[in-house]
């Protein structure tokens, strides 16, 4: 029984990590963008919470309502003032422009915030679960946050599959000067991948900040959680990073089960065998780009 | 009436100069092409033409007005639409949605996906299909269909040609006079000779990024063309 709970405890822990990787994964499909600022935009959702929360006494869930739209509009300025210009230079460029703001973000965090660990409390949620069985109870702020991952992957999957703005995004991936040759400008539609992707990571990072408490130094492990999901899935693949979320994070249970010594290392090792197996990921998207 | 005109216009890749100070205009409602060996900036003018390659020197004016400054994604909404070298087909895309993209920023006009299905009866059956398993030649035609949905005035075609059997070059050929009498202008590139004079109203011959002659086919000699295609 105490493994099956650990399984199930890891499919919702997946639920989180597929929350905090949706975005990496979106940006990396649209224009091949590496964001390693992603794990520290996390923490700065969070922060943005906090701040929302102790000027209104909300709960930080319906700080989303602000949150969300702040972070997307900060994406869309990030992307059409900086990214897009080192977009043009060559791999290099923009993985050192996002690395030089996860740098900044955590400096001005660690200066506006001090180290000091910061939570956010959402109330009696956060303590209530529902009970299965027995001796099997999951709670209810993971079962909310795994249907929060699934719902926004789905609406995300739709939007691209389904609407002409998901057209836009899929040309501009497959081809940035074919689109500009049928009027779609670019730039634009990398913003609006980047406003899009900045929203997850504000729902992410509000979720992440009521589940455990964060710090400004706490985005590179956020990147190396969203970064294995990813990878696990598949780059470029929506639904991959939904399983590979989940994947990782019963491995890390799994571990856990093992002993706590065990839980990164866990998942750091299912990682490594599905980088040596299946390079490419899972459910790696078969006609992206080729070369 | 002029709807193209070109002054003297350079165009670089690099510190390499592709294309030195051509000349030339396109009339509303004709069909012009430009014929020249492998290398001779044909598709260095298209695509300075459609906004994928600057112009460092010289003048474009398009129906009157400078577009120099124009980005590509603009001109497609002023009316110039580039049917590019390897027809760059959305792989990701359906047949259908890859026309749809066509209408990112269309004018009003007679192409939308029923015409252009008409145009190209080949895609019917085709419409749910990955754009990525077509052949060449239905390829072509989706990329020529998708340049149609933005209801250009100026159609570029860049070697539609290129990779195609000889039956379906005819096809794709055929298709042109439908898509004059809507009211497109046609400027085009060809590397085959006989297949650029037969489709056009004048031709335009350049040699090593130079224009080197033009003028109505008839009445320009075999002689003179090939002169002019190889320069010896």
């Amino acid at each position: 029984m105490d493994w099956l709970n650990a399984i199930i405890q890891g499919v919702l822990l997946g639920g989180l990590y597929a929350l905090l990787a949706t975005g990496l994964s979106l940006v990396f499909g649209v224009m091949r963008l590496v964001n390693l600022a992603q794990g520290d935009l996390t923490i700065l959702a969070a922060f943005l919470s906090l701040a929302i929360v102790e000027a209104t006494g909300i709960n930080p869930l319906v700080s989303l309502v602000a949150v969300v739209p702040i972070m997307m509009i900060g994406g869309y300025l990030l992307q059409r003032l900086l990214l897009n210009f080192t977009l043009e230079r060559g791999v290099l460029p923009p993985v050192l422009a996002t690395f030089g703001l996860a740098v900044i973000l955590q400096n001005v965090l660690l200066s506006v915030y001090s180290a000091d660990s910061q939570g956010l409390d959402a109330g009696s949620i956060e303590r209530s679960s529902l009970r299965l069985t027995d001796q099997l109870a999951v709670g209810w702020l993971p079962l909310i946050t795994l249907i929060v991952a699934i719902v926004i992957l789905v609406g995300l999957q739709l939007l691209i599959s389904r609407t002409g703005l998901g057209r836009s995004l899929r040309a501009t991936a497959d081809d940035p000067d074919a689109a500009s040759l049928v009027g779609i400008d670019a730039r634009h539609i990398y913003g609006v991948a980047m406003a899009l992707a900045l929203g997850t990571i504000a729902i992410a990072g509000v979720f992440l900040g009521i589940r455990t408490t964060f710090g400004p130094a706490d985005g590179p492990v956020r990147l190396i959680f969203a970064f294995e999901a990813v990878v696990i899935g598949g780059l470029g693949s929506l639904w991959g990073t939904l399983v590979g979320g989940i994947i990782l994070g019963v491995a890390q249970a799994l571990g856990n089960q093992i002993g706590p010594g065990y839980q990164i290392l866990a998942g750091h090792l299912v990682f490594l065998a599905v980088l040596v197996f299946r390079p490419a990921g899972l459910f790696a998207r078969q006609t992206v780009r080729r070369a | 009436m002029r709807l193209l005109e070109i002054e003297n216009a350079s165009s670089f890749y690099g510190d390499f100069r592709a294309l030195f100070g051509v000349s030339l205009h396109v009339d509303a409602g004709e069909t012009v092409a430009i014929i020249g060996a492998n290398g001779a900036g044909k598709s260095t003018l298209l695509r300075a033409i459609a906004g994928l390659m600057p112009v460092r020197e010289g003048e474009l004016r398009f129906d009157g007005r400078p577009i120099g400054p124009q980005p590509a994604h603009r001109r497609v909404g002023l009316g110039i639409s580039l049917v590019p070298e390897g027809r760059r087909v959305f792989p990701s895309l359906s047949v259908e949605e890859n026309l749809l993209v066509g209408r990112s920023r269309a004018r009003t006009g007679a192409w939308n996906v029923p015409t252009v299905m008409e145009l190209f009866p080949i895609l019917r059956p085709l419409a749910k299909r990955s754009a990525a398993v077509l052949s060449g030649g239905e390829q072509q035609a989706v990329a020529i269909g998708r340049a149609l949905m933005a209801n250009p005035r100026l159609l570029l075609l860049d070697e539609v040609s290129l990779g195609l059997a000889p039956i379906v070059i005819r096809q794709v050929y055929d298709a042109l006079p439908a898509i004059t009498a809507s009211g497109t202008t046609i400027l085009l590139v060809e590397q085959n000779i006989d297949t650029a004079l037969a489709a056009s109203d004048r031709v335009y011959c350049l040699l090593e990024g130079r224009l080197v002659l033009s003028g109505p086919p008839r009445e320009l000699g075999r002689d003179a063309i090939s002169t002019a295609y190889f320069g010896i």
